[in-house]
């Protein structure tokens, strides 16, 4: 198999952050031996010919479905949408902040 | 025979006739579900109070003499990947533990406008990743065969409830064969819809290109009435087509005589246990001697398929798993588990600047030449048919530790849905007290035929 199909436990490492994901240093260290064998795996199709094959996506023909632009069902209230929220502030989600003060704003 | 044995046509027969009341048929699956649960565990959730109160609404209906549906009063169960409005939708994972959906999928809202009996939901692999139920965040459900051995999965749970009596029929979804893979498995009837036809509006989505949802059901018959309720199209879900829904049990008795059917070559090599080959083969032959004609064909794509499946499905998995930001619903993404993260990282390798064309775009190139494998095919033969799962159910943890290993169990289930084509599995005997399954896939909208020739493989079995 190509060299290409190998992960590095640094590439996993960052894998890992633009998922938003956690691991601890023995999952990275096992997980980056999975998604290895995986990758070694699925490395196989670099055998398959495409030349002049067009990708899908999907396989239902459907193009541009539109529909008719108004409420279809019952809304939900405020109080059903907020029901599992984690945590609310006067009937809003309350977010972790993304933007840091600054003293010159 | 007891009345949470019955199939549902039995079932509607005897309370239109009186014969007894969906109450006492309600309460006959509760107490199996009490007797069975400690072992068998297939039920995250067993809604008891709104069962009750749901089959006293059938019963008042019996009373009033309104016309029952096919399902009226019919016990239910639900698997935990479809939204149930106040009812708990955990997915199997511990990242939605204790998360009431506001709303209801459209596949519960039409079993709910025909007074069908929600009995609970049942339990799968986290988010549905997973062949053996095993990746459950919460309780490893048996196998009702043999209690040492997986029911598969991913819909391992509703497969189990089935073949235990403990609900009439239940919904499972299948993305790679999540539904057919474990009828299998538990010996139980699965159908797999064509992509498009079952709406998936309130299904928490794994891969949206591929998911299906489905009934699995004690017989064929009952598995074409359940489709016949769930089809259709649905302004929620723009995959579905606007194609009639037909009364899915109108041609299950017209035979087939002079039905090709197909038998590909790439689904009997290696890697097929030998056992589990001799019972496809006597199946096959079976339907041989009623008139069916046999053809051998090939897809040689077939052997690329897995590849793809584990590009394309991962790939979709990281876009669909983001929403779970801890925000909304559920809690923070630490609680997923091992095989949703490993998905995740997959997926998001694979979509990622400079590998895109690599991964991702190769395989959904592969992913056209495996459809138009299965287009040429459906020019010659009517139906393919073959294993639904290379083996019978194996033990607990025996493919835990890898990954590859236990993505191999779906080799012959994942290209019906690359293809987005319907294809059921039913039972064709058995391996040492374990149940085999036999496949048979149609082209799209193609569940009539595929319901036909199952109907009449399962009356030889009879």
């Amino acid at each position: 198999m190509t060299k290409s199909n190998t992960i590095t436990k640094a590439t996993v490492a960052h894998v890992v952050k633009l998922a938003n994901l956690k691991l601890t240093p023995q999952e990275l260290e096992l997980f980056t031996r999975q998604l290895s064998q995986i990758l070694e795996y699925v490395g196989q199709l670099e055998q398959v010919d495409t030349k002049n094959i067009q990708p899908i996506a999907q396989i239902t023909g459907l193009e541009n479905v539109e529909r008719s632009d108004e409420p279809t069902t019952q809304p939900l209230t405020q109080e059903e949408v907020l029901f599992n929220a984690s945590s609310t502030h006067n009937n809003l989600f309350k977010v972790k902040a993304i933007l840091k003060e600054s003293s010159d704003m | 025979m007891r009345l949470n044995e019955l199939t549902i046509k039995d079932a509607h027969e005897g309370l239109k006739k009186k014969q007894f009341s969906a109450v006492e048929l309600t309460k006959a699956v509760l107490s199996e579900i009490k007797k069975k649960e400690k072992t068998i565990r297939a039920y995250i959730t067993v809604t008891e109070q709104e069962a009750l109160d749901g089959a006293r609404k059938v019963d008042q209906l019996i009373t009033d003499n309104q016309p029952l549906g096919p399902l009226s009063g019919i016990p239910v169960a639900v698997k935990d990947v479809i939204s149930t409005q106040g009812v708990e939708t955990s997915a199997g994972s511990k990242i939605l533990e204790g998360y009431i959906p506001p709303y209801d999928a459209t596949v519960v809202q039409k079993l709910r406008e025909q007074n069908v009996v929600i009995i609970g939901k049942t339990n799968c692999d986290e988010f549905a990743m997973g062949s053996s139920t095993e990746n459950s965040a919460y309780q490893k459900t048996k196998n009702p065969h043999d209690t040492t051995r997986v029911p598969g999965g991913s819909s391992g749970g509703s497969a189990a409830a089935v073949a235990a009596h403990e609900c009439l029929l239940s919904l499972g979804s299948d993305t790679g064969g999540s539904i057919r893979q474990p009828a299998a498995l538990c010996g139980v009837v699965g159908l797999k819809p064509t992509y498009g036809r079952v709406s998936r509006y309130g299904l928490i989505a794994m891969a949206s290109s591929l998911d299906t949802i489905g009934p699995i059901a004690k017989t064929v018959e009952d598995a074409a009435l359940a489709l016949t309720l769930i089809a259709g199209h649905d302004p929620l879900d723009a995959t579905t087509r606007n194609v009639p829904v037909p009364d899915y049990t109108k041609k299950l008795r017209d035979g087939i005589v002079g039905v090709r059917v197909g038998v590909p070559r790439e689904y009997f090599g290696q890697g097929l246990n030998t056992d589990v080959r001799k019972m496809v083969e006597r199946a096959i032959k079976q339907l041989e001697e009623q008139g069916a004609k046999v053809v051998e064909i090939s897809l040689p794509y077939q052997e690329y398929a897995l590849a793809v499946y584990y590009i394309i499905v991962p790939s979709e998995i990281s876009a669909n798993m983001a929403r779970f930001d801890g925000v909304r619903y559920g809690k923070d993404r630490a609680h997923f588990g091992d095989e949703v993260k490993r998905r995740i990282m997959l997926g998001t390798y694979t979509l990622s600047s400079g590998y895109y064309d690599q991964y991702y775009n190769k395989a959904a190139k592969v992913r056209a030449l495996i459809k138009r494998d299965f287009d040429e095919a459906f020019r010659k033969v009517d139906v393919i048919i073959g294993p639904t799962s290379p083996s019978v159910a194996w033990k607990f943890g025996e493919k835990t530790d890898n990954p590859l290993e236990m993505y191999l169990s779906d080799i012959y289930t994942i290209t019906a849905n690359l293809v987005g084509i319907p294809g059921i599995s039913i039972p064709c005997g058995q391996v040492q007290g374990l149940p085999v399954g036999l496949q048979i896939m149609g082209p799209h909208f193609g569940e009539e035929k595929v319901l036909q020739i199952a109907y009449a493989y399962e009356q030889t079995t009879k």
